[in-house]
């Protein structure tokens, strides 16, 4: 990157690790940071929406609905995360695959599981065999993305239908005095005020996802964690300008630190936060708050 | 090979009995069922002993965040921040990168790399510091009076420790290290993901569900029926802990009880 690091192995000390730490591959990991960030940017509003609809099925009238909510809520409770991830990723795909296999190809015949093979025709497949290399980077991305909101969706769930049933059935009577609808009820009054006692439980959750997107590596995106074992790995001469031992220490205690960085500028955000939205809040805090302006 | 052979075969092969080959070709259910059950015995050992060795470091570390004194409530404090701030995962590639150098150094270290050891030792440690957080919000939490009226009684330092505090302490913080033992046995799923090699191919169930996944390019078999090993071993653990959940709060009126509720803010 610099114009002295033509010839590295005439380096030394600073100027050496300057050069080392600007290579390409070393560009390949601060872009997966972003990756990163990015799929919290995505995962957090779409896992809040998916939690949202689940909670609000939770609490439907009508039966079916709300078990599958009660269902979709309560399954992620017993098994571990690292399952569903597992599970959804190919699980997703398939069911992709199938779904257009069903509509691009009607007259074919044979069955799609055969034996250990799952077949489709070719122009179900996806993306298909032609699609340039960061079609395919950009589809695995996606089915991580679409996967962590589904799983920390259900998460959500519950703490927001937690939240729902924390407001004080007082006010919902009151709306409901005042002859709203139980639909503007629980628009106007419920939702804007479920918030405050959902906040907790939200940056909990938040704190889980950022810890969570290590696992990214395990759906076969290249994030941080597979930058980190590749280039800490031991490199031999013969390779690379850059020849250096076993270094995987140095890149995950990186990332531990990246990760304790990040944890706790989020739990300062979060705090600020909470302390703006339990302003003049009939809770504990709001009292506390209250008895400490005065 | 019919089922009965088929258990015989693989029943302990996460342990290095049995068959050596795992099953090959067309998978059967039998086949799934015994090996992914056979990969339990890791989850299981992974998780109780974590359990027990960690509480004791998370009640040590609980009363050293507590301490008034800095030189004990500084390390407590940073142990606890370390291993809640990052994630588990990052820690196991940590650890395993750390105990591997270490080994050139000493022979000492060799069983360090292996999972049963290695990968032990960092549970031990992040379940420390989890329930440690959690015994610390109780300790927090124990009434003024009770402390008060052990004062009365004249009893004091250990004493009033024994007595009072920590049977206090562990009432409140049951229900939330309820929470924290079953997601505990959770993430001894990630043990054989995160570097630690599953030598033999001696892996944990969630190794087995995989290869199983892998092999057929079938999810909807092998992961369901994991799901159906934790959910038994989730109900256990629930069994067990409100067992003694009702031992610690047997002197209490029945309103004033501690119940277990289930939460989801605790996976690592």
């Amino acid at each position: 990157m610099f114009s002295y690091c033509t010839d590295p192995s005439t380096l030394e000390g600073l100027s050496w690790l300057s050069c080392y730490l600007t290579t390409g591959k070393h560009m390949n990991l601060y872009i997966s940071v972003f990756v990163v960030l990015v799929l919290l940017a995505i995962t957090a509003p779409v896992a809040l929406l998916f939690g949202f609809g689940a909670a609000s099925a939770a609490r439907s009238k009508f039966l079916p609905l709300r078990w599958f909510g009660m269902g979709y809520t309560s399954i992620v409770r017993g098994v571990p995360d690292i399952a569903f991830f597992l599970f959804f990723v190919i699980a997703l795909d398939q069911a992709f695959e199938w779904m257009r296999h069903k509509v691009k190809c009607p007259d074919w015949d044979q069955p799609i599981r055969q034996g250990i093979d799952f077949v489709v025709c070719d122009a179900a497949k996806l993306p298909l065999s032609t699609a340039p290399q960061w079609v395919h980077e950009t589809y695995g991305f996606f089915l991580a993305v679409l996967t962590f909101s589904i799983v920390f969706g259900a998460f959500a769930a519950n703490v927001l239908y937690g939240a729902m049933r924390a407001v004080p059935r007082a006010q919902i009577e009151t709306a409901e005095a005042y002859g709203m609808t139980s639909r503007q009820a629980f628009w106007r009054i419920l939702v804007p005020q479920m918030w405050v006692y959902a906040l907790p439980g939200l940056s909990n959750l938040w704190m889980v996802l950022i810890k969570a997107t290590p696992l990214l590596f395990l759906l076969g995106v290249e994030d941080i964690v597979y930058w980190a074992r590749e280039l800490g790995g031991t490199k031999t001469a013969r390779f690379t300008d850059y020849p250096h031992p076993n270094w995987h220490v140095w890149y995950f205690a990186a990332l531990l630190v990246f990760y304790l960085c990040f944890t706790k500028v989020s739990e300062v955000a979060l705090d600020r936060i909470m302390k703006r939205l339990t302003k003049g809040q009939a809770t504990a805090g709001g009292e506390a708050q209250r008895k400490a302006a005065a | 090979m019919s089922c009965v052979e088929t258990i015989q075969a693989y029943a302990f092969r996460s342990l290095g009995f049995g068959e050596r080959l795992l099953p090959k070709g067309e998978y059967t259910l039998c086949e799934h069922f015994t090996l992914i059950g056979s990969g339990m015995i890791w989850n299981v050992y992974f998780g109780v002993l974590a359990l027990l060795t960690g509480f004791f470091l998370a009640v040590a570390l609980a009363v050293g965040k507590s301490n008034a004194n800095p030189m004990w409530r500084k390390p407590a404090e940073w142990f606890i921040f370390v291993f809640r701030g990052s994630p588990l995962f990052i820690q196991f590639f940590f650890a395993y990168a750390c105990f591997l150098s270490l080994k050139g150094v000493s022979n000492f270290f060799d069983p360090f790399t292996s999972a049963w050891l290695g990968a032990l030792i960092v549970l031990f440690f992040n379940t420390a510091a989890y329930s440690g957080e959690i015994f610390y919000g109780a300790l927090l939490s124990i009434p003024k009076g009770d402390i008060e009226a052990a004062d009365a009684y004249g009893m004091t330092g250990w004493t009033r420790f024994r007595r009072i505090t920590f049977p206090t302490m562990m009432r409140l913080a049951w229900p939330a290290y309820t929470n924290e033992a079953i997601f505990l046995f959770h993430a001894t799923t990630l043990v054989f993901f995160s570097g630690f090699p599953a030598w033999r191919q001696k892996g944990d169930a969630l190794y087995y569900a995989s290869y199983f996944a892998d092999k057929t390019f079938n999810p909807f078999v092998p992961y369901p029926i994991l799901a159906f090993y934790f959910i038994l071993l989730t109900l256990l653990i629930i069994s067990i802990f409100g067992f003694v959940n009702r031992r610690l709060n047997k002197h209490l009126p029945q309103e004033r009880r501690s119940k277990t509720k289930l939460k989801l803010n605790l996976i690592r």
